[in-house]
């Protein structure tokens, strides 16, 4: 099904089941521990062997010398891979740095080698017996030592390297009020909970791995390409999936060495990537240097806005987008933005929820309350003042939707912003000094193909395949209702499948696409089933009522099952995107308002209330829309608290690689949260009329939290994280 | 992790003489601290002694009104001990203030005091450090050094000591209670127990190999409004960045012992006669030979602070 022309009336618009806050269904299985995560698969393939990695040991250089000799020989050890042994390897399409390294070592921690055991005890034992010498090469580990170095990339997302509309240089320097501040974000890890995790088997020529990956059909490709086999003899199983954040986007090394090491085992192996190797093996959101620079009226119009931010990757990695939401956010007729990269030897920085939107609106969310501070306009009516319904570069160019105004306008209301006093270190309580901050959220929403396949069986069953993935937001609910929906079948007569290469390919889960994508894909392909179902019935579609269990044409009434009387009827169908993305802009909204206390002695920070009002298009399930936001907002929380992956620049690692060191928000740290959705439904987004969310909840959050902390005490950070040692030399004495 | 044999001891003595027969031994308590290494192999124990069958896991009464904590009562039912609470709240406040409420139920109370330290170098196997091999040098130091120590460090190692409840015993004056492998016993005020780093940052206390602790003694309860502070970036399981242990009299004068500044619980008694002149002036003696780097120089100003705080409003 092609989308080419704005969504008209269909039946998702019934909202019977689509719009209710449906509970989790597969819920129960994860809440009893029985929904099977790929590590615990015991029972899909016997004989299963345990593999353990092994890092390098330096940040860039080669391997001058391997001794495998005490490993290979230590009790129950079956095998053992390194570079030198594994046969040719390709690399996926989707990585830079070689999942398997050696000689060459393109960063920390990348994997070197696999001990495949008979037990998880004697792979670990037998890692530890592996000596490698190694020879260090020229690096380069610190962003801030290499700026000068760093060039013009070419992205292959998120906009060109420069933009640069009307004359930004000479409406800044003319302006009457000015901003030019620098801000820093730091690299951050996924830290989800589940690792990267495989078990691979290889029957004959053909391999099957079962795996925890956000992306299937990428992978299969990726994990072919690398093995120099065909894409028909890799199959990608993982219906579940203990968080990704974009880390398990692509085929990582866990995948590549359980297929490695079982090839050379003879025997099924199971990977699970350990924690503190996680943090340097796999990917991470790269860490920027960000300078904006705007200039304003002195009612606060905005006349010229800048943004420039310097990131750092492996060859052949990308640059962290950060300027992208700068180019739609706010009005301005001068405005200029610039990405550069320079090349680093760290691990490869890569996509992390909202990747480039979240490190970009850290930093312009902060500017644009130093700007409101600048001018003595509150903050809330200067980002009002400088909205815009179109795309600032291209003024014929509209939003479908954009209610930033209106979300800004609902949020102040319900948090009490009139409250606020606009001047900072004013409010106190006992021994907690009182600050709100604010910033908008802003994240676009991207079309893709989706495909899928629906069935329908002599029960009157409606079984759905697609190897859309679940990473715990929901996925298998919202396509439940998706297809209840359409069929006009309860839930409980639906069942969905996911994650499995040898369903029909989706848009995967990523780049918060998946949720209106993946349903959409499910409505094209339960389009066509209506369409078999009526044809079988020899009714005309057009007419048909599919409700109740029954399919209804005048005063008839067929029961959905009796379609399937001579057999399932199947269908399947993609759904593809015509120009209204280019025609359009679309994009999804929102405003976080924060409250924080920041202890007047010790200056020890404690997020005391936060509130997020979004317009992010159709909500397919309420319930599963409002976690993944205020999930996303503890993880913003994260961001301008204390997520930190410290570069060591001397090793060329981030030395803070288990869950000890990279501190994430615990329960202690998350206080009242509310956040409410605005109506909307976006009718050029897709036949769902839906929009992403899932990183619109966390762009602005850390901007906020940093804002109400200079309402606090009238201290700027522009480092993050916003730790308490930034704030201490300038603290008001303790009385 | 190594392969190990494993036995349970039948007594404190039979642990220390098996611990002092048995080469690379190591005593097991509730191994919340142990076995993480021994996974990382940065403890290599070829034999572990199972201390938990011992009996040690009762509070009583001593003779002159203080109490007796056997060495494997658990941090969770020492913290709600109804006479720690009443007596001696500092004890309980930093129990409470650390690790999480699983861990508690497990680790110990010589299991606390022996912990280890969280330098994150000396979790990075990969990479140098004097406490885990010594001699190859100190990683930390000219590295990320933002939790380390900023008094009584030395060149060989900046680490922090990073228990709460020992701070918590510093400034209680509690002693040490042991068993050796000879069988004789003795007891080492608190303040012996834990050395300086100096040239063997591996050898971290004063016990012997084999030595068995078998109980800490607080002595009889000092009264006073007894408080433990605990600063961290996050709210709840976090090790302290710093943290202050103080007993103040209605006189205002008292004891202070500090956390997160030292490779032991830090504590200086000519500072606690300064306490009726507040904050400015015990700070400046508990940390007046203190060499802080860049990354950790906000530790002097905090402690300071945080004191003021404690001195202020104990109860807060
Ligand atoms: C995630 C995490 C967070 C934590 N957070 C904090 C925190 O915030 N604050 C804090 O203070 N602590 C914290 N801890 C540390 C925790 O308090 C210690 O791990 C625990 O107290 C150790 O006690 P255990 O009985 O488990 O010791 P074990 O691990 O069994 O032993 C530790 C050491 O003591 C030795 N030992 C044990 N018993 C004896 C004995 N009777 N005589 C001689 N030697 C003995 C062992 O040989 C070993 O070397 C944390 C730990 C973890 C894992
Ligand atoms: S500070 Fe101590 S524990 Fe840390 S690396 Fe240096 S020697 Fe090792």
């Amino acid at each position: 099904m092609r989308f080419e022309h704005p969504a008209t009336f269909n039946p998702i618009d019934q909202l019977k089941v689509i719009g209710h806050p449906t509970s989790r269904i597969e819920g129960p299985l994860k809440t009893t521990g029985t929904a099977p995560y790929a590590y615990e698969r015991h029972d899909v393939v016997a004989n299963q062997a345990y593999g353990c990695v092994v890092g390098s040991a330096i940040g860039k250089g080669r391997i001058a010398a391997i001794d495998l000799e005490a490993a290979k020989a230590a009790p129950g050890v079956l095998a053992i891979v390194t570079a030198e042994n594994a046969g040719k390897l390709g690399k996926g399409e989707r990585n830079a740095a070689p999942l398997l390294g050696g000689p060459e070592i393109a960063h920390y921690h990348q994997a070197v080698a696999i001990a495949v055991a008979s037990t998880f005890e004697q792979a670990r034992a037998a890692v530890q017996l592996i000596r490698i010498d190694y020879a260090k090469g020229d690096s380069k580990f610190d962003l801030a030592a290499v700026l000068d170095t760093a060039g013009t990339p070419n992205p292959s997302f998120g906009g060109p390297a420069d933009t640069d509309i009307g004359d930004f240089a000479t409406a800044f320097a003319v302006a009457p009020v000015q901003l030019d501040a620098t801000y820093t974000t730091p690299d951050q890890g996924h830290a989800m909970m589940e690792p990267h995790a495989s078990i691979a088997a290889w029957d004959g020529d053909k391999l099957t791995v079962w795996t925890s990956n956000q992306m299937i059909a990428w992978g299969v490709e990726d994990l072919a390409k690398t093995l120099g086999i065909p894409k028909e003899n890799v199959r990608l199983i993982s219906p579940y999936i203990g968080g990704g954040f974009g880390g398990k986007l692509f085929l990582r090394a866990d995948v590549l060495l359980a297929a490695l090491g079982a090839r050379a085992a003879g025997r099924p192996v199971k990977v699970a990537l350990q924690r503190p190797l996680m943090f340097n093996n796999t990917t991470h959101r790269p860490a920027t240097i960000q300078r904006i620079r705007i200039g304003a009226e002195r009612d606060g119009k905005i006349t010229a806005i800048g943004h420039e931010s310097w990131s750092g990757n492996v060859i052949g990695g990308e640059p962290e987008m950060a300027v992208s939401q700068t180019r739609l956010l706010y009005a301005g007729a001068n405005r200029m933005t610039a990405t550069r990269l320079a090349a680093l030897d760290l691990p490869e920085g890569n996509a992390m929820r909202a990747p480039g939107e979240a490190s970009g609106m850290m930093a312009l969310e902060i500017a644009v309350d130093e700007l409101a501070d600048k001018l003595g306009i509150d903050p809330v009516a200067l980002r009002i003042t400088n909205d815009t319904q179109v795309d600032p570069e291209h003024p014929e160019r509209h939003f479908s939707q954009r209610q930033l105004v209106q979300c800004l306008n609902e949020g102040a209301a319900r948090f009490g912003w009139n409250k606020r006093n606009p001047k900072p270190g004013q409010v106190r309580d006992g021994r907690w000094l009182i600050g709100m901050g604010v910033a908008a959220a802003f994240r676009n929403n991207l079309v893709t193909k989706s495909a899928a396949r629906v069935r329908l069986d002599q029960q009157g069953r409606v079984t759905v395949e697609t190897d859309m993935t679940d990473i715990g937001t929901g996925s298998y609910t919202i396509i439940a209702q998706t297809a209840a929906e359409m069929m006009g079948v309860p839930l409980e007569k639906v069942v969905v499948r996911l994650g499995d290469s040898d369903f029909p390919v989706s848009c995967g889960s990523g780049g918060q696409w998946g949720g209106n994508n993946s349903t959409a894909g499910v409505y094209a392909a339960c389009v066509k089933l209506r369409e078999a179902i009526a044809q079988k019935l020899g009714i005309n579609s057009e007419e048909a009522v599919f409700a109740d269990g029954v399919v209804r044409t005048g005063n008839r009434n067929v029961p959905l099952a009796q379609a399937a009387g001579g057999g399932d009827l199947v269908a399947e169908d993609a759904i593809e995107y015509g120009d209204l993305a280019k025609t359009y802009q679309q994009s999804t909204f929102g405003a976080h308002f924060v409250e924080v206390g920041v202890d007047a002695d010790t200056a020890e920070i404690r997020v005391r209330r936060m509130l997020a009002v979004c317009a992010a298009g159709r909500i397919l399930n309420p319930k599963a829309a409002r976690s993944q936001v205020i999930g996303a907002m503890t993880m913003g929380v994260g961001a301008a608290l204390m997520e930190d992956l410290v570069v060591d620049k001397r090793h060329g690692l981030f030395i803070t690689h288990d869950l000890a060191a990279y501190e994430v928000p615990v329960h202690a740290d998350i206080p009242h949260q509310d956040m409410v959705f605005l109506d909307e439904t976006d009718p050029m987004s897709s036949p769902m009329k839906a929009k992403g969310v899932a990183e619109l909840g966390i762009c602005g959050v850390a901007a906020a939290v940093a804002n109400a902390v200079y309402n606090a005490t009238g201290v700027r950070v522009r480092e993050y994280p916003i730790t308490l040692d930034k704030l201490l030399a300038q603290m008001p004495e303790p009385v | 992790m190594r392969s190990f044999s494993y036995e349970r001891a039948a007594s404190p003595g039979a642990a220390a003489a098996a611990a002092a027969s048995t080469a690379n031994a190591k005593f097991i308590a509730g191994g919340t601290n142990l076995l993480d290494l021994m996974k990382l192999e940065i403890e290599t124990p070829a034999h572990l002694i199972d201390v938990n069958d011992l009996a040690l896991d009762r509070i009583e009464e001593t003779a002159d009104g203080g109490l007796r904590i056997g060495a494997l009562v658990r941090n969770t039912e020492l913290a709600a001990d109804a006479r720690v609470r009443r007596d001696y709240g500092v004890l309980s406040r930093a129990l409470l203030a650390g690790a999480s409420g699983q861990l508690r139920n497990k680790a110990t109370t010589a299991g606390n005091l022996l912990q280890r330290t969280r330098c994150p170098y000396f979790y990075d196997t990969n990479l140098p450090c004097n406490k885990r091999k010594p001699g190859s040098g100190c990683a930390a130091i000219g590295g990320f050094g933002r939790q380390h120590a900023v008094v009584g460090a030395s060149e060989a190692c900046i680490a922090t000591h990073p228990s709460d409840m020992a701070v918590a015993m510093r400034v209680l004056d509690a002693v040490v209670e042991t068993v050796r492998p000879d069988g004789t016993t003795r007891s080492i005020p608190i303040a012996e127990l834990h050395r300086l780093p100096g040239d063997s940052p591996e050898i971290e206390t004063v016990l012997q190999p084999g030595e068995l602790i078998t109980a800490v003694v607080l002595p009889r309860p000092v009264g006073g409004t007894q408080a433990y502070r605990k600063v961290r970036d996050r709210a709840s399981y976090a090790f302290a960045l710093v943290s202050v242990a103080a007993i103040v009299q209605p006189d205002g004068t008292g004891r202070v012992a500090l956390g997160g500044v030292a490779h032991k619980p830090w504590r200086v008694e000519a500072a606690d006669a300064e306490l009726p002149r507040g904050a400015k002036a015990v700070t400046a003696r508990l940390l007046g030979d203190a060499k802080p780097t860049k990354d950790n120089a906000y530790k002097l100003p905090l402690a300071e602070r945080t004191l003021a705080a404690v001195l202020r409003d104990p109860r807060a």
